[in-house]
């Protein structure tokens, strides 16, 4: 658990410019609607259009039930767009892309699987060699500080042991695109910061992208490259933030220095009206 | 006694301090001892009483029976053997078709259950004719099999994986169901095949289920057979039932009934050690509470 791990990543800011590779995800005016069980039509898209960065980090935070859940699910292949195209290292989604990491936001971890068989679950899937995966796992495994937990079951775990477990488990396959949808939320503060950290790190000595939904923008702030605000839903961009804060990142006290405090300003003020209307609305529907 | 051990490991972990934990032990202790006092003494009292009842013509022991008397049989049936045969053998007859009509429709019940609860199409098809079948009483069936197969085990069997087949069938069916999406999101993205998704998550999530019906699934296995074996057989315990029933020796009824008893609570006690080791990933929760 070095939180300080030496940085091999310079942040995206400077790859952003003049970088002729084609952007890692990119939506183009992207719908998606879904039937209701009453059989109304539900807009939770509606125009989306976003592009991530090689290696970038990017949080898209938005109210709740403002389709963040759903882009990740259109990035990752799970659904389609309505309308629209969604575009992995420049080629359309179509169906799972092998080169995708998704940690949920609920436990997702097999919970007949002690925590090694659970982390080589997706090697072992992709047809690797049983052996070398083992290995592998166990140096994963190391990684996010489980040595010694290679037997137990999730149930046996903390929360935030079941979320290192989701971790190692999606790391091992080397995404070069990681999916993040609302990973840490049902853990305590103290927890969520230090996962922060170990996220940091781990994205730090790989180049994956990462998109990172959360409703708190705290978090969103102290992790990522890129703020995206999403509106209350039908989701679509409302405003896109640099965050320009050296890394390497303490994501515990990173948020007591006066540009973070600017950024969480800033950003707040598009966030809030969303925020409200989302709650006005709930409101309405509860009444 | 599963959440007897819980609360002792609670305490452990909450209270190390080894006084309070040793008063605990003892208290734990007498409590155990008082229970099985009180087991012993309860049905001290309900044979004794059924015993006295006889003796003194208040219970008919024709027609009712009576506990020295089924023990009387007992002993004849293990020293000098039944009529069909000696005891062990009739047990072992009637507990081979009970083990072969489990197997097959367990087997049976599984396949189907994850087929059809994977397939929608298929299970919106053939929803309604399983609906029926399931809805006959089908002890019924066992006539049909014994004119179709004869007095021998095939009709045994067949009557018991029908008994079995639809309790497994439905579970297995319902716990495919209620598998986690988000279990199969993640072993999609983990880059699972549909095979892989099948044998790996959907089964495993099922099994919770599926061992849960066999508890049951194996009490009607043994009445599909000992039923096949009233209404025709040349051997098994249900036979000896039949016979005893014949000479109006109720006392031999009871003494059958209590080796089946036997039978079922050894089988059950299989079935309790083979679900530990299934599903040993389990979290102990109260439904495991076992008397």
């Amino acid at each position: 658990m070095n939180t300080r791990a030496p940085m091999t990543h310079t942040g995206s800011s400077s790859q952003l410019t003049g970088s002729t590779s084609p952007p890692a995800i990119e939506l183009e005016h992207v719908t998606r609607r879904f039937r209701t069980p009453k059989g109304q039509i539900y807009t939770a898209l509606r125009d989306l259009n976003m592009s991530v960065a090689p290696g970038e980090f990017y949080a898209i935070v938005g109210p709740t039930g403002s389709g963040k859940s759903t882009t990740l699910s259109l990035i990752s292949g799970l659904e389609r767009p309505s309308e629209g195209v969604v575009r992995v290292m420049g080629k359309p989604v179509q169906g799972i892309d092998p080169r995708i990491g998704y940690v949920f936001q609920t436990d997702a971890i097999f919970p007949w699987k002690n925590v090694l068989n659970n982390v080589t679950t997706g090697p072992l899937f992709r047809g690797k060699p049983k052996k070398q995966t083992l290995q592998q796992a166990r140096e994963w495994l190391a990684r996010v500080g489980l040595t010694g937990f290679e037997d137990r079951y999730p149930h046996q775990l903390s929360g935030g042991m079941r979320k290192r477990v989701a971790l190692a488990q999606t790391f091992i396959n080397e995404p070069q695109i990681l999916l993040m949808d609302e990973p840490f939320s049902a853990l305590d503060v103290q927890t969520r910061n230090l996962m922060g950290d170990e996220l940091l790190s781990l994205w730090s000595s790989s180049s994956a992208s990462v998109v990172f939904v959360t409703h708190d923008l705290e978090e969103a702030i102290a992790l990522a490259d890129r703020v995206c605000v999403l509106t209350a839903g039908p989701a679509t961009v409302k405003g896109i933030y640099t965050v320009d804060l050296p890394r390497p990142r303490n994501v515990a006290e990173i948020r007591f220095e006066p540009r973070f405090i600017q950024l969480y300003h800033d950003i707040w003020e598009d966030l809030r009206n969303e925020v409200m209307i989302s709650y006005e609305r709930a409101q309405q529907r509860g009444s | 006694m599963n959440v007897l051990s819980n609360e002792v490991r609670e305490q452990a972990t909450t209270a190390p301090e080894s006084n309070e934990l040793k008063s605990y032990s003892v208290t734990r202790r007498r409590r155990s001892v008082l229970v099985n006092v009180l087991r012993v003494l309860f049905i001290v009292v309900i044979l004794g009483g059924w015993e006295i009842g006889a003796r003194t013509g208040v219970i008919d022991p024709f027609f009712w029976g009576q506990p020295s008397g089924i023990w009387t049989q007992i002993v004849t049936w293990v020293t000098q053997g039944t009529a069909q045969g000696p005891l062990w053998e009739q047990v072992a007859v009637t507990l081979e078709e009970t083990i072969i009509g489990f197997v097959i429709g367990v087997v049976l019940g599984v396949i189907f259950g994850v087929v059809l609860g994977q397939y929608r199409f298929l299970s919106d098809v053939l929803g309604p004719y399983i609906k029926a079948l399931n809805s006959i009483p089908r002890v019924v069936l066992g006539p049909i099999f014994i004119i179709g197969l004869g007095l021998g085990i095939q009709s045994k069997v067949a009557l018991s994986v029908v008994m079995v087949f639809f309790i497994v069938f439905f579970n297995a069916f319902q716990g495919v169901r209620e598998v986690d999406r988000n279990l199969l999101a993640n072993a999609r993205i983990l880059g699972a095949s549909q095979r892989q998704l099948t044998t790996q998550v959907i089964l495993p999530s099922a099994l919770t289920w599926i061992i849960a019906s066999l508890h049951t699934s194996f009490s009607f296995a043994l009445v599909g057979a000992v039923v096949s074996e009233f209404l025709g057989s040349v051997q098994g315990i249900g036979l000896l039932i039949q016979t005893a029933m014949g000479t109006f020796n109720n006392n031999g009824v009871f003494a059958a009934m209590l080796i089946l008893a036997i039978v079922a609570l050894l089988m059950e006690a299989l079935i309790t050690s083979l679900e530990r080791r299934l599903l040993h990933w389990r979290p102990a929760t109260v439904s495991d509470i076992t008397i």
